[in-house]
């Protein structure tokens, strides 16, 4: 197995100490990783080889799941020329050479890990794997071109050989070349092909450390309470309770509540439990999902931002021989990753040590700056193995908390939120309204086509310098049909319902998916006319599209019976550059929905691993079909009403249905995977009871009642 | 001081004989290996065997564990059926975040103790009460019957 260890400065040193100056690609000391999280660029940071022949890469992307510690060192290896099962894994820490570049900072989201990785990783180790090969040809004064690289050795004229551990000390003293050239695809020997992922022993032994397993010497433990009301704050407190309970050692104000710390985290949780806490609720105490609602319905009178304007919506509407009008609503969603959110901090006078389950590196330095007062390099930041992130971990609230709790008590701490912390105190899905209308021509053929919806802005929030002219990018995924409509009319108003909201996989991809798929369906039903080759109708001039929808439906068995009690729903979507079609077969019983099969098929361009594709398509499917069937989070008095896994269900292995797979041969540019097919499944779903009930479902989570 | 038999060793521990099983576990044995999910036994998170019989250590008091056998994900390994859990678990590369697998393995492994040939309708019954947020459930499905040596639906 492959060793796959969690970044820690000590072990950093010392083993840097102990290899005596092997190579260092880029940048070996955290010293040095600490300053480049400031201003420092560095071209290559991604490879280090020690001299006793150990290849470590390290993992700049946040492993929740979704692949990343696999993929991307995949991507390193195969033009560095090593064993990838021989590697170490490392995770990154903040650093300029890290920022994502579809992002812009050093954040893993928007499934752009692979897209963002795809040839600079590559380039990195082809450069990594030219140096060492003109460090043998210096070594043995031979033409560097008379020399091969493969499986971490340089053979050279005579039968000479030098390992990479050898090599690397010369290596690291030349220059990178500034321009490599990588292999022809046909030449992969790792990219493409369906290997085993790396971290899969320490996830089956217990072994792997995830943030909530961190332990510093002198650590203690904290429970925070935080106002029932997200936003509210403490104006008085009685914790004299809590002060004579066995354990407790500090009770602490932060900015977001009262802290217990304990010498273990039970008696911090049961002490917390005691204290009464008068809060001031703030401006969100009367918030409701009815106001939420009403809100976002009065809210869809505003002109919002005009995202598409083709043809003439209103004659088109005029001269329809049909028209359809639809409204859909989704609900807000909790991510609830297993893992509740949870931080280890350690901050010093003029030092901070933060451990933990992060997807934002270079916010949580400039947050853990700020907090502490700190300069950045005297700030160490060590993301761990994620216990589920979903887009929960981009935002930093449980990081900021445990930096100031340690900073107030001057000891190492780890705070641990409990399950209901977590429901209660999340970043919400945005909820949502889609207005939808259509005019059909004579034959059942759509002419005109217009969509508004509205909905809170996470964006506004995170990234305010990218929502231009109310157009947040991220509110506006998958918004256009793909569909060969002459007149349509598309827009989006932003309207902040007052609950905190956050990005949740596959962000606005599952909104407006859910509209456009469930409303094609619906005017395929209206027109009469077969809803795979209604679609198909419109998709003349969309061939990735088209295929996928094709392959889905023949693997299905589109048009073929089924047995009673049993009907089929279709879509097909493209996001993150990945073009997907769906099938869902269903039945209802007393009432409940049951799926029973998802074909997928899907066009993903170049794939680095197959094996992790088809683990995002069966994790989309069940992600998906939990926020079809019980996915709604909803507020009373201000209050997120629901708490554990009893009322906010996630899908479980009974009602997990049979998920086929079928991946396009595509020399495409790559795609993402980790999010799109979560979108796609809840209108699939929806079309399938539509088939078998003739009863449309615009609301999510589903009800037949 | 509570005495413990865990993993096949005697361990002291200092905590009040309320504290759950679980955070006995995790901190003052510093075994980190089971987890931590819902707190309410929702989700299995946190499965261990008490004398081969799967828990739920979250919702299990100290108290009701003394005297008793306690095996966690650190030592299913050394049992036959445990290794042929996680040799099909590798096999079938079921983790995606990893973190739930802990308790997935403890709650399959007393399935195949329990019932060497399951049938789908066994699975469901023995893996309902452990949530995976990542959806691992179908390789976890044929994780089992790989294990077990028989054929899924």
């Amino acid at each position: 197995m492959t060793a796959l260890k969690n970044p820690s400065r000590r072990t950093f040193l010392k083993t840097g100490a102990a290899l005596g100056g092997g190579l260092v690609i880029g940048v070996a000391l955290p010293e040095a990783f600490a300053k480049s999280a400031v201003t420092t660029s560095m071209p290559n940071a991604w490879i280090r080889i020690g001299s006793d022949n150990t290849v470590t890469i390290l993992c700049a992307r946040s492993e929740m799941g979704q692949g990343v510690v696999m993929a991307l060192p995949t991507l390193v290896a195969e033009e560095l020329e090593v064993d990838l099962r021989k590697i170490k894994v490392d995770f990154a820490p903040p650093g300029e050479v890290y920022i994502n570049a579809m992002l812009g900072g050093q954040l893993t989201g928007g499934s752009t890990s692979v897209r963002d990785g795809w040839e600079k990783l590559r380039i990195a180790g082809a450069q990594a794997r030219v140096m060492l090969v003109q460090a043998a040809a210096d070594k043995w004064s031979v033409d560097a071109s008379k020399c091969k690289a493969a499986n971490g050795m340089v053979t050279g004229p005579g039968g000479k050989k030098a390992s990479y551990g050898q090599l690397a000390e010369a290596a690291s003293k030349l220059t990178p070349p500034k321009e490599v050239k990588l292999k022809d695809p046909s030449e992969f020997r790792y990219i493409g092909k369906p290997l085993k992922r790396l971290d899969t022993a320490g996830k089956i032994t217990g072994k792997t450390e995830f943030g909530i397993d961190v332990k510093l010497p002198g650590m203690l433990y904290a429970a925070l309470a935080q106002c029932p009301v997200i936003g509210g704050k403490v104006v008085s407190y009685d914790a004299s309770k809590a002060k004579s309970m066995p354990g407790v050692k500090h009770v602490v104000q932060i900015t977001d509540g009262v802290a217990v710390v304990a010498d273990s985290w039970w008696r911090a949780k049961t002490a917390r439990d005691t204290i009464s806490i008068q809060w001031d609720e703030g401006a969100n105490k009367t918030l409701s999902s009815e106001g939420v609602f009403a809100g976002l319905a009065s809210a869809m009178s505003k002109p919002g931002a005009q995202i598409k304007a083709q043809g003439n919506v209103a004659e088109g509407m005029k001269s329809a021989a049909k028209t359809v009008q639809a409204t859909y609503e989704m609900p807000f969603l909790s991510h609830s990753p297993m893992e509740p959110m949870n931080f280890t901090a350690d901050v010093r006078k003029d030092s901070a040590l933060l451990i933990g389950s992060i997807q934002f590196q270079q916010m949580a330095l400039g947050m853990a700056a700020a907090i502490t007062g700190l300069k950045p390099e005297q700030i160490t930041i060590k993301t761990t193995f994620l216990g589920g992130g979903f887009g929960r971990r981009i935002d930093l609230d449980y990081m900021a908390q445990a930096v100031e709790l340690s900073k107030a008590i001057g000891k190492p701490v780890k705070l641990v939120w409990t399950r209901e912390d977590d429901v209660t105190h999340d970043f919400y899905r945005p909820a949502s309204l889609t207005q939808m209308s259509a005019g059909l021509d004579a034959s059942g053929k759509p002419t005109t086509l217009s969509f508004k919806m509205t909905s809170p802005s996470v964006t506004v929030r995170l990234f305010p310098e990218i929502v231009k002219d109310g157009v947040d990018p991220l509110q506006t995924e998958a918004i256009l049909v793909p569909y060969d409509i002459p007149n349509q009319a598309v827009a989006t108003v932003i309207h902040d319902t007052g609950l905190r909201v956050g990005y949740l996989r596959s962000v606005s991809h599952a909104l407006n998916v859910f509209a456009n798929e469930s409303f094609i369906d619906e005017l395929a039903a209206a027109a009469g006319k077969d809803p795979y080759e209604y679609r198909m109708g419109l998709l003349g001039k969309q061939p990735r599209f088209s295929n996928v929808l094709k392959l889905a439906a023949e693997k299905a068995g589109w048009g073929k019976p089924l047995p009673a009690g049993r009907a089929r729903g279709i879509g097909v979507m493209e996001g993150y550059d990945t073009y997907m079609a769906q099938v869902a077969e269903v039945s209802v019983k007393d009432g409940k929905i049951k799926v029973h099969r998802v074909v997928v098929a899907v066009d993903l361009g170049r794939m680095v691993n197959p094996n992790i594709v088809e683990q995002q398509l069966e994790s989309n499917i069940v992600f998906g079909l939990t926020a079809a069937l019980y996915g709604d989070i909803t507020l009373k008095d201000g209050r997120v009403q629901q708490t554990n896994f009893h009322d906010y269900k996630l899908l479980r292995m009974p009602e997990t249905p049979k998920i086929e797979m079928h991946i396009v041969k595509s020399t495409e540019k790559p795609g993402g995977i980790g999010e799109p097919g979560m979108a796609l499944l809840s209108p699939v779903v929806a079309n399938a009871v539509f088939a078998l009930t003739g009863k449309r479902l615009r609301k999510m989570p589903f009800s037949l009642a | 001081m509570a005495r413990l038999t865990i993993n096949g060793k005697t361990r002291e521990v200092n905590a009040d004989p309320s504290t759950p099983l679980l955070w006995v576990i995790r901190d003052s044995l510093g075994m980190t290996g089971t987890k931590f999910g819902c707190g309410a036994q929702l989700c299995g998170a946190c499965t261990v065997h008490l004398d081969g019989k799967p828990v739920r250590s979250c919702g299990t008091p100290l108290s009701a564990a003394a005297g008793k056998k306690i095996t966690t994900i650190e030592a299913i390994g050394a049992t036959p059926t445990g290794k042929k859990v996680q040799q099909a678990w590798a096999a079938l590369d079921v983790p995606q975040c990893g973190y739930c697998q802990s308790g997935q393995i403890m709650s399959a492994t007393a399935l195949l103790e329990a019932k060497p040939n399951p049938s789908d309708a066994d699975i469901d019954a023995a893996m309902a009460g452990n949530i995976c947020r990542c959806g691992t459930y179908p390789r976890i499905r044929a994780a089992i019957h790989k294990a077990a040596g028989t054929k899924g639906a």
